[in-house]
């Protein structure tokens, strides 16, 4: 589903630097981030967090049937990644191939091109996660 | 929740098949089977005061919107109020939680509730892209996740911590897959094997094309009445005993145990608690198989077993038709179809047939007491109902 540019724009900074929030009342973090802490409600005290990038896989698959624009990336792995700080991430896990991909492995944030918009062509960007070095 | 003012009763079902209706468009759909509710509730028109129905993109789907008037409108039931209600592949049941509301707050005496979905006027990639509305869209579907997806990440975390075979998996799919065999509204009429299962083409490791529920069109409705009103109409009424429903986060990533539907576990404590009963004192199961791990997650925070166990259960034939507890004996979202928005009413429609006793081939002997249990998404809004043929 193509959006107008003001929907990429305002997800610039989450989606670029991996940055979420983080409440200071209870300590929990959030991707992506929240204005509300679901735990402390009114008294949260949420803050923007950028994250370290650092993280393990917690599950992971290949995805083979791509939707609408990621069709020329399939197959390709998708993993929920467990950051240091806490919170978690779905993301694509890239510069490795599925047999080498396993619960608990470590992994690091970069920063890639996640597909092209095909009417308005713009090419979207974000944070995909690769093997630990 | 409070205890409801009055109980509520299904005095008639009605349910097109499901599958590729290239014939029939929505509108049609929905008159096809909301006439054969009335019919089947021996009910006239001019009695009913609300309707409620359920779909989940028919916009994107078929480019309609505003679907609670057209509900109306097809059922020729105009002007009667009606309402949309959409919760993804819950879309119906929350109609139907909707109108058993209605029916036990005093407000209405007659409702009729359902839901239908058309997903075959537009091709597989824009119905991926219509259903993956049903994740969080900015933080799970931007980056190229898609529902079989969501569902294998479920699948492989649930293996790696309770040692669930591939095989139970597969299994899921053989009875269901079998018990669609006797279901005429069944999408699919064939039998398969674990190796078929198993020989079928990875979708999203390690979910292969036979773990997944097709894409389907379909609509299905339910008549609801008080309960002291529902002798008036029917020789066989069926009871709302329960009727519950709760919440958890969109992603699927922000759960603290991804292997656990909360939204089930609490829907499911409180239609126990309302209903007054145990797990083990149900007769048959409706259970949201959208994807095979979706079976086994769901039977486990149901409590039709602990927690890890419902690989075991399944293998162990304890879900089948004669076993400990049948679960999907209609054939489930597997085999007898998910269009989407008519799949939980769909399941109110299989629970009634069978307590009625009118379930042919795939009947549950003697049942008297089934629970459906209807999820939207991930497990983002999961309603369980629990019905009974006896009023007390």
């Amino acid at each position: 589903m193509e959006k107008a540019v003001a929907f990429h724009w305002r997800g610039f900074r989450e989606r670029y630097g991996l940055v979420g929030s983080k409440c200071d009342h209870c300590g929990r973090y959030f991707f992506p981030p929240r204005k509300i802490c679901p735990s402390c409600r009114r008294l949260g005290k949420t803050r923007e967090h950028r994250f370290s990038g650092k993280g393990k896989i917690h599950s992971f698959t290949v995805v083979r049937s791509a939707p609408d624009g990621f069709e020329i990336y399939a197959p390709y792995i998708m993993a929920i990644v467990d950051l240091e700080e806490g919170a978690r991430v779905v993301s694509q896990v890239v510069d490795c191939r599925p047999d080498e991909v396993d619960i608990g492995m470590p992994v690091e944030s970069c920063f890639r091109k996640i597909r092209e918009e095909n009417k308005s062509g713009l090419i979207l960007y974000g944070f995909k996660f690769r093997p630990a070095k | 929740m409070k205890r409801p003012k009055r109980d509520v009763a299904i005095i008639g079902i009605g349910s097109t098949n499901y599958g590729e209706h290239w014939s029939c468009g929505l509108k049609d759909m929905i008159a096809e089977a909301g006439l054969k509710a009335l019919q089947d509730s021996g009910i006239s028109g001019k009695d009913i005061e609300l309707i409620i129905g359920g779909s989940m993109s028919s916009g994107m789907f078929v480019g309609q919107e505003h679907t609670g008037a057209l509900f109306a409108d097809y059922m020729g039931l105009n002007p009667k109020p009606a309402i949309r209600t959409e919760a993804a592949c819950a879309s119906s049941s929350v109609a139907m939680r909707v109108g058993y509301m209605a029916i036990a707050s005093g407000l209405y005496d007659c409702v009729v509730v359902g839901g239908a979905e058309k997903m075959t006027d537009v091709y597989g990639s824009q119905a991926t892209t219509a259903l993956a509305g049903a994740m969080d869209r900015d933080s799970e579907a931007y980056f190229g996740l898609t529902f079989p997806g969501v569902y294998a990440l479920i699948a492989r975390r649930h293996m790696h911590r309770y040692g669930t075979t591939r095989e139970q998996l597969a299994m899921v799919a053989v009875k269901n897959h079998l018990n669609a065999m006797h279901n005429p509204h069944a999408q699919y009429h064939i039998r398969i094997t674990v190796d078929d299962v198993l020989k079928s083409p990875l979708v999203a490791d390690p979910l292969r094309l036979l773990d997944c529920s097709p894409i389907a069109d379909g609509a299905a409705c339910v008549v609801l009445v008080p309960a002291s009103k529902a002798r008036k109409y029917s020789d066989t009424p069926v009871y709302i005993k329960a009727s519950s429903q709760a919440s958890d986060t969109l992603a699927l990533f922000m759960r603290n145990d991804i292997t656990v539907m909360n939204a089930t576990v609490e829907a499911a404590k409180l239609a126990y608690q309302q209903a007054r009963i145990q797990p083990k004192d149900l007769d048959l199961a409706e259970v949201h198989d959208c994807f095979t791990i979706n079976e086994i997650v769901s039977c486990e925070d149901l409590q039709f077993c602990k927690k890890g166990d419902g690989g075991r259960m399944v293998e162990d034939g304890e879900t089948e038709i004669g076993g400990r507890i049948p679960v999907n004996p209609s054939g489930g979202l597997k085999a007898k179809g998910h269009p989407v928005g008519a799949t939980g009413a769909g399941q109110i429609v299989e629970i009634v047939e069978q307590l009625r006793g009118d379930a042919g081939g795939r009947q549950v002997a003697g049942a008297e007491t089934g629970l459906a249990h209807n999820v939207g998404g991930s497990g983002s809004t999961a309603v369980v109902h629990i019905l009974s043929r006896n009023k007390r």
